[in-house]
C-alpha cells in the first residue's frame, strides 16, 4: 500500500546524503568570471538545461542520478528545466559531435544571459577517447564558451554536484569585478 | 535453393564460433528472393568493409548463427531490405559510412551522414572531401490526409536524454506516423577502432552505449577471444556474468521507475532511483566504478572483485528484493497508473518477429529469444536462467518482463558470488590473425560483435551491433494510433539506445 509508506517516509529519517562542500579555489575562479550584476540576477539558485552533444549516455545516467533522493539536488536550489530559454546553466555532456554542432549553438543562443556553460565528462572536456575522429569537433569548448570543466568518465553524481555547487557559491561570493 | 543453403554454398572463412561464408555477387543477388521464402532466417545485422558487404543471420528453427559476405562490385550490392525490413537502416548506414549502394533498396535516404563531416564515405578507403558544403535538409516520409499536422521534436529533448529527432504526424490527438531521424551522436567509433589492438579498442566497445557498457565490453572481449583462440579464466567469466546481471538490475530498476514517472506517478520512481543508487554504490565498492566501465577486457577482467565487495552487493540486492513485492503491489493497484500502461504502445508480435527484435521489446511481444539461453555461453550454460516472456505487447508487458528479469538477475548474482572460482582473472593475448564474433545478452537485448584481426593482431574490420537497431523501427509501429501524450511512456518502455546505433 502506498499511503502507509508515504506516512512512514514523512516521519522517518531522510534518505538523502549529507552535502559535501564546494571546492574553494573553483569558487573563487568562477566568481572572477561573473559580474556582480549577474550575481544579483541569478541569486542562490540555478536552472539547468542538460544538453547531450554526443555522449555514450553514461554521463546522462549520472546526471539523472543527481535527481534521485540520495543526492536530491533541488535542496541546493538546483533544478533541471525543459528548455534552454528557462536555463541559467547549460550542462553539456559528450564530445562535440559535428552532427550536433548546429543544435548546440542554437541551444546557447536560446539561453538568456547571464549564463554558465559547464562541460561534464572527459568527452566534453576534450573529446575523450573520441578525439581526432572525423565526426567530432573535439571537446565542448570547440563549439561553446565553457566556464567550468567537470572531468570523469562519467563524473560521479558527487563530482557533478561539487561542480554545480561551486557555481552557486561563486554567485554568493562578494563581488570581485 | 533455400536461403540457408545458398549462404552455406559460399566459401567458409574459418570464423569462430559462427562461420562466415563468402558468396559471389550473383549468389548474394539471389538472397532477397530466397529470404522471402524463408521467414525463419532472421537478419541480425548488416555492415561492410571497403568493397565488401556483410550480413549476420539467426536461424530461428535451429538457433544457428551464421554470416554471409559478398563483393560489392562497382560499389553496389543487392539490397536485402525488400525481404527483411530490419535491413533498411543498415543499408542506409552502409552507404553513409562505406559508400556502398544497396541496389533495389526500400529506402535510400542518408541515415548517419547529415552532411556535416567534411568528407563522404569516411570508412570507404578513399573518402571524398566535401568541404564547406551546406548540410542538406532532411527528407521525411510524406503523410496525406485531412487535418494532419506535424510536430517536430529534437534533436534536443526536454528531459535529460540523448539527442535525436522525432517527426510526428498527428491527426487530432492521435499519432498517424512517427519517424525518427537519428545519427546526431555519430562519433566515428568504428573508424577509431581500426588498426588498434583488441585491448586498446575495448575502450570503444565499452563506450558504444554507456548503460550497456558491461554487455558490450563482454561481447567485444568474447569476439576477440574467439578470434585469437583464447579462453578467459573461469573466475573472469563468473565476474563478467555478475557484472552483466548487475547492469541488468540497475537498468531495469531505472526504467521501471521512469515509466511510472512518465505516467506522473512519482513514488515508484523515487523508490527505484534510491534502490538503484544502492546497487551502483555497491558496484563501485566491488569493481571500482559505478557503471563498471572498462572492467571487462579481452582475456578476462581488469580487476578482481575488491575485498568486501561481494557483501556490499549482496546487501544492496537484499534491499531491492525486499522492496519489489510492495512496489509491484503499488504498480498493480493504482488504476491511474494501470490505465496509462495497459494497452498502450502495442507492438504486434508479427512485427517483433519480422524484425527479430531482442530483449524485453521482443519478449514483451512473445518472441522467445534470450542469447544467454540460445546460442548460450558460459557461465549461463550452468546457471540456466529462466526466460521471461509476456504476450501482451504493450507498455505493461515490457515492464513485466523487466520485473521478472530483475528478480531472476538477483538470484543469478547471488549464485555467481557464492561460488566464485579461484584463480587468475586475466589471460595473456597472442598477437595473430583471426576472425571472431559473439552474442551477449545485455539488458536491452543481444549485443552482436564481429571483428577480424590481421597477422599482427590489429583490427582490420569490426562491427558492433547494439540491439536497438532492430527495436527503434518498432517504436514507430507501436506508437501508431496512440495519443501524443503517451509517447514518453512508449519511448521509455522501449528505451532504445541512441549512441548504440549512431556509432
Ligand atoms: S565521459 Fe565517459 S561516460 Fe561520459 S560520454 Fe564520454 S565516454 Fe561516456
Amino acid at each position: 500500500m502506498l499511503w502507509p509508506r508515504l506516512v512512514r517516509a514523512l516521519v522517518g529519517r531522510p534518505l538523502t546524503d549529507q552535502a559535501a562542500a564546494a571546492p574553494q579555489d573553483t569558487v573563487v575562479a568562477l566568481g572572477e568570471r561573473m559580474a556582480a550584476s549577474a550575481r544579483v540576477r541569478l541569486g542562490r539558485s540555478l536552472s539547468i538545461r542538460e544538453v547531450d552533444s554526443g555522449s555514450c549516455n553514461g554521463c546522462e545516467l549520472e546526471v539523472n542520478a543527481l535527481a534521485n533522493v540520495a543526492y536530491d539536488l533541488e535542496r541546493f536550489g538546483l533544478r533541471f528545466v525543459a528548455s534552454p530559454r528557462h536555463a541559467d546553466v547549460l550542462l553539456v555532456t559528450g564530445p562535440a559531435c559535428r552532427n550536433m554542432t548546429e543544435a548546440l549553438q542554437r541551444a546557447l543562443d536560446c539561453t538568456p544571459e547571464p549564463r554558465w556553460v559547464v562541460a561534464a565528462g572527459d568527452c566534453a572536456v576534450d573529446g575523450g577517447v573520441f578525439k581526432g575522429s572525423y565526426a567530432v569537433e573535439g571537446g565542448v569548448g570547440a563549439v561553446l564558451p565553457v566556464d567550468l570543466l567537470i572531468p570523469g568518465c562519467p563524473p560521479s553524481p558527487a563530482q557533478l554536484l561539487e561542480g554545480l555547487l561551486a557555481l552557486i557559491e561563486a554567485e554568493a561570493a562578494p563581488g570581485q569585478k | 535453393m533455400s536461403a540457408l543453403a545458398l549462404i552455406r554454398s559460399g566459401t567458409p572463412q574459418g570464423a569462430q564460433p559462427f562461420e562466415r561464408f563468402v558468396l559471389t555477387a550473383e549468389a548474394w543477388a539471389e538472397l532477397p528472393a530466397a529470404l522471402l521464402a524463408e521467414p525463419a532466417l532472421a537478419l541480425l545485422g548488416m555492415w561492410a568493409e571497403p568493397g565488401v558487404v556483410h550480413a549476420g543471420f539467426l536461424d530461428e528453427e535451429s538457433g544457428a548463427i551464421l554470416f554471409a559476405s559478398a563483393p560489392a562490385e562497382g560499389g553496389r550490392y543487392a539490397a536485402l531490405s525488400p525481404a527483411r525490413p530490419g535491413a533498411i537502416r543498415f543499408e542506409r548506414a552502409i552507404r553513409d559510412l562505406w559508400a556502398l549502394v544497396a541496389h533495389g533498396a526500400v529506402d535510400d535516404r542518408p541515415w548517419l551522414d547529415h552532411g556535416r563531416w567534411g568528407i563522404a564515405g569516411p570508412m570507404s578507403g578513399n573518402p571524398a572531401p566535401r568541404p564547406g558544403a551546406e548540410p542538406p535538409q532532411p527528407e521525411f516520409l510524406p503523410v496525406e490526409g485531412e487535418g494532419i499536422h506535424v510536430i517536430p521534436v529534437g534533436p534536443i529533448h526536454a528531459g535529460v536524454i540523448e539527442p535525436g529527432h522525432f517527426r510526428f504526424h498527428i491527426q487530432g490527438e492521435c499519432v498517424v506516423r512517427l519517424e525518427a531521424r537519428l545519427g546526431y551522436k555519430h562519433k566515428g567509433t568504428l573508424s577509431l577502432m581500426l588498426g588498434k589492438t583488441v585491448r586498446a579498442a575495448a575502450a570503444f566497445a565499452a563506450r558504444l552505449s554507456g548503460d550497456s557498457t558491461v554487455a558490450h565490453g563482454w561481447a567485444f572481449a568474447a569476439a576477440a577471444e574467439a578470434a585469437l583462440g583464447v579462453e578467459p579464466p573461469p573466475r573472469a567469466v563468473a565476474l563478467r556474468a555478475a557484472m552483466a546481471e548487475l547492469e541488468r538490475i540497475h537498468n531495469h530498476l531505472n526504467d521501471w521507475g521512469f515509466v511510472c514517472n512518465d505516467a506522473a506517478f512519482a513514488f515508484p520512481h523515487a523508490r527505484c532511483g534510491f534502490l538503484r543508487e544502492g546497487v551502483l554504490r555497491a558496484c563501485a565498492a566491488a569493481f571500482g566504478h559505478r557503471l563498471m566501465m572498462d572492467r571487462v577486457l579481452p582475456g578476462g577482467v581488469a580487476l578482481d572483485i575488491a575485498p568486501g565487495g561481494g557483501e556490499a552487493i549482496l546487501a544492496a540486492l537484499a534491499a531491492v528484493e525486499q522492496d519489489i513485492p510492495s512496489l509491484l503491489r503499488i504498480y498493480d493497484s493504482h488504476a491511474s497508473l494501470q490505465d496509462r500502461v495497459v494497452g498502450t504502445g502495442f507492438l504486434d508480435p508479427g512485427h517483433a518477429r519480422r524484425f527479430a527484435a531482442g530483449g524485453f521489446v521482443g519478449r514483451g511481444s512473445g518472441r522467445r529469444f534470450d542469447a544467454r539461453i540460445a546460442p548460450g555461453y558460459a557461465p549461463y550454460d550452468l546457471l540456466a536462467p529462466a526466460m521471461a516472456v509476456e504476450a501482451g505487447g504493450d507498455v505493461d508487458a515490457r515492464v513485466r518482463v523487466r520485473i521478472a528479469e530483475l528478480r531472476g538477475s538477483i538470484v543469478l548474482v547471488r549464485r555467481l558470488l557464492m561460488a566464485l572460482p579461484e584463480g587468475p582473472t586475466l589471460a595473456p593475448l597472442p598477437a595473430r590473425a583471426g576472425e571472431g564474433a559473439a552474442l551477449v545478452e545485455g539488458f536491452r537485448g543481444e549485443c552482436l560483435h564481429w571483428l577480424r584481426l590481421d597477422d599482427g593482431g590489429l583490427i582490420r574490420a569490426v562491427f558492433l551491433r547494439d540491439p536497438s537497431w532492430l527495436q527503434w523501427p518498432l517504436l514507430e509501429a507501436a506508437i501508431e494510433g496512440n495519443i501524443v501524450a503517451d509517447f514518453p511512456l512508449c519511448n521509455k518502455s522501449f528505451n532504445c539506445s541512441y549512441s548504440g546505433v549512431d556509432l
